[in-house]
């Protein structure tokens, strides 16, 4: 069970407007999803059992799962990409991101 | 030219031996693409450049220098980028957007100087098992237009099953590329997670995520992905698969979980065409053995809490200030709230909200942490199960086809993912097959099985695959 309170809680953590009528509608889904996936509570499992990061277990049994790490080092030429990226931005002002003001 | 029969294999022969040229092939698809997109929505844009690629293809060939690929039309899924042209995963938030840089599949591609021949219609972000969920429209089943062509990748296996493309690549978070392949009588491989670099790959849920092809046969499969998988550095859970030794083939033993078989929820022409291809196999001389996976039957459970988590936090870069959709507001929350809840549909809407449940405090311990133990346990049951067998057999879906609109809960849909899930918790490669028709008011639907096989043995799919098929008489 999943209250309309909790969805509009759970949109503004979001970042996502969701309108009145569909915030009903959506609790109720969101009941009969969540309804379902309770089932993992009762699989077999040793209580103990210590948390796995996913990345070592979509491995398989190879194991041998590393951290990917390098020098930072030899940057790219400063401006390269800019025009690039920033070709995609809906407001922008010389060679930045525009967003609105975030101090009152 | 006619293509419906005509495979990549085939083609290369032919291209080769100088017997039909790129162009004439690549038009063959852009005519079946001009007469039949409109009604069945299969391709979201055609490539303006297609035939000058054909025609560069072309010169490759007759300087004796073509590759597998050269000159092979093959159709992209709306989520892998293109460096310059568009690509907007079926969704409004990204209906203008422009790559700015190339997927390393597709340059692997391009590097075979494939012919590129556009994007193909999708669930938005992947999100669906139909396309009913792309903001542009389903896309119709080319072997019954009142039909699903399953999804997510639906516009890439209609591409393959309505002769538009020889090939098609798509992606496969939980069914994506092998549920769209057994709706339309195809084949679909779901390779072992890493094998294939996401770079330039949309991210849904980024430690189930792959890439892979959709095709007609099995070595039409095999070829491309041989040709797109491969260690990247601008993907570091990329991995290299090394060629491994031939297989003893009539010494493979298939597993059968047969207790998943018999839950609900599962149509009688599939138990029915699952049973027959067990026959199939026996005759060609693979072992059948009776398996247990104790915990695999709550697979869907664990996908749906581990999917929306990864889907929220992929999710959040799209805020309306770097790329995609912007609706303007009152102050730059506004800006963020209106230009996700405008830009995303509604089920992409519904996987955020509940990734953000499963993730809050309070709830994470329950939900996801308990489905990452349970994901555990599912590989260390496939890892059990792969020292007794080469591969498992499921049926691929639960039920063929549906007919657009049927399905009207969520929840509906997902269970359509029930037998796919798994291979993506566990990371291990699976392959759909088509298996046959099953006749359902009055018209043949394709049905499909599916195997897995352990991680990065891929060969004992295509092996196995090929005499399921008869593709190695």
């Amino acid at each position: 069970m999943i209250f309309k309170e909790e969805i509009k809680k759970l949109a503004d953590l979001a970042r996502i407007e969701i309108k009145e009528e569909e915030q009903e509608k959506l609790a109720g889904e969101m009941g009969d999803i969540l309804n379902y996936v309770k089932i993992i509570q009762d699989f077999h499992s040793d209580e103990n059992e210590e948390f796995t990061n996913p990345s070592l277990v979509v491995r398989g049994g190879q194991g041998g799962v590393i951290n990917v790490l390098r020098e930072d080092e030899n940057p790219s030429e400063s401006g390269l990409y800019t025009d690039d990226v920033l070709k995609e931005a809906p407001q922008k002002e010389n060679g930045y991101i525009k967003v609105k003001k975030i101090l009152g | 030219m006619d293509i419906k029969d005509l495979t990549i294999k085939k083609a290369r022969e032919l291209l080769d031996k100088k017997e039909i040229s790129a162009k004439e092939l690549t038009n063959s698809c852009l005519e079946n693409i001009e007469n039949k997109n409109k009604e069945l929505n299969v391709f979201l844009e055609v490539y303006d450049d297609v035939l000058k690629s054909a025609e560069d293809a072309q010169k490759i060939i007759d300087a004796g220098n073509s590759k597998e690929l050269t000159g092979i039309p093959i159709a992209l899924k709306d989520n892998l980028l293109f460096k310059g042209k568009k690509v907007s995963s079926a969704s409004k938030i990204l209906e203008n957007y422009r790559a700015i840089y190339t997927a390393t599949s597709v340059q692997k591609l391009i590097d075979q100087s494939a012919v590129l021949l556009g994007r193909t219609n999708m669930d938005e972000f992947a999100m669906g098992s139909s396309t009913e969920n792309s903001a542009f429209g389903v896309t119709k089943n080319p072997l019954d237009s009142s039909r699903v062509s399953g999804g997510s990748s639906g516009g890439s296996a209609a591409s393959v099953a309505g002769n538009m493309a020889l090939g098609a690549i798509g992606s496969d978070t939980g069914g994506s590329i092998r549920e769209p392949a057994s709706f339309c009588g195809l084949v679909g491989l779901k390779p072992t997670y890493g094998s294939v670099s996401r770079y330039g790959l949309m991210a849904m849920g980024s430690s189930l995520d792959i890439i892979g092809p959709i095709t007609k046969t099995v070595t039409d499969t095999e070829i491309i992905f041989n040709a797109i998988k491969g260690k990247d550095k601008m993907d570091s859970t990329s991995i290299e698969i090394k060629k491994l030794k031939d297989l003893k083939i009539k010494k493979l033993k298939i597993g059968v979980p047969y207790h998943l078989i018999d839950q609900d929820g599962i149509s009688d022409e599939i138990r029915k065409n699952l049973n027959d291809s067990i026959e199939k196999f026996k005759l060609l001389g693979f072992e059948i053995e009776n398996i247990k996976l104790p915990n695999v039957d709550k697979s869907l459970a664990v996908y749906y809490i581990i999917m929306p988590a990864e889907v929220s936090s992929n999710l959040s870069r799209f805020d309306g200030i770097k790329y995609g959709l912007s609706v303007d507001g009152k102050n730059l929350l506004d800006v963020y709230k209106k230009s996700r809840g405008q830009g995303f549909g509604k089920e992409v809407r519904r996987r955020i909200i509940l990734g953000t449940y499963v993730l809050s405090s309070g709830y994470y311990d329950s939900y996801y942490g308990k489905a990452m133990l349970a994901r555990k346990i599912i590989r260390d049951e496939f890892d059990s199960a792969f020292k007794k067998v080469d591969a498992i057999l499921t049926p691929t879906t639960p039920f063929p086809a549906w007919k657009i609109g049927e399905k009207k809960s969520p929840l509906e849909n997902y269970l359509a993912d029930i037998f796919t899930v798994s291979a993506n918790i566990v990371g291990c490669p699976a392959i759909s097959l088509p298996s046959g028709f099953s006749k359902i008011d009055g018209k043949d639907l394709p049905l499909g099985i599916q195997l897995m096989s352990p991680h990065m043995s891929e060969n004992v799919l295509f092996e196995i695959g090929k005499y399921f098929l008869g593709e190695n008489l």
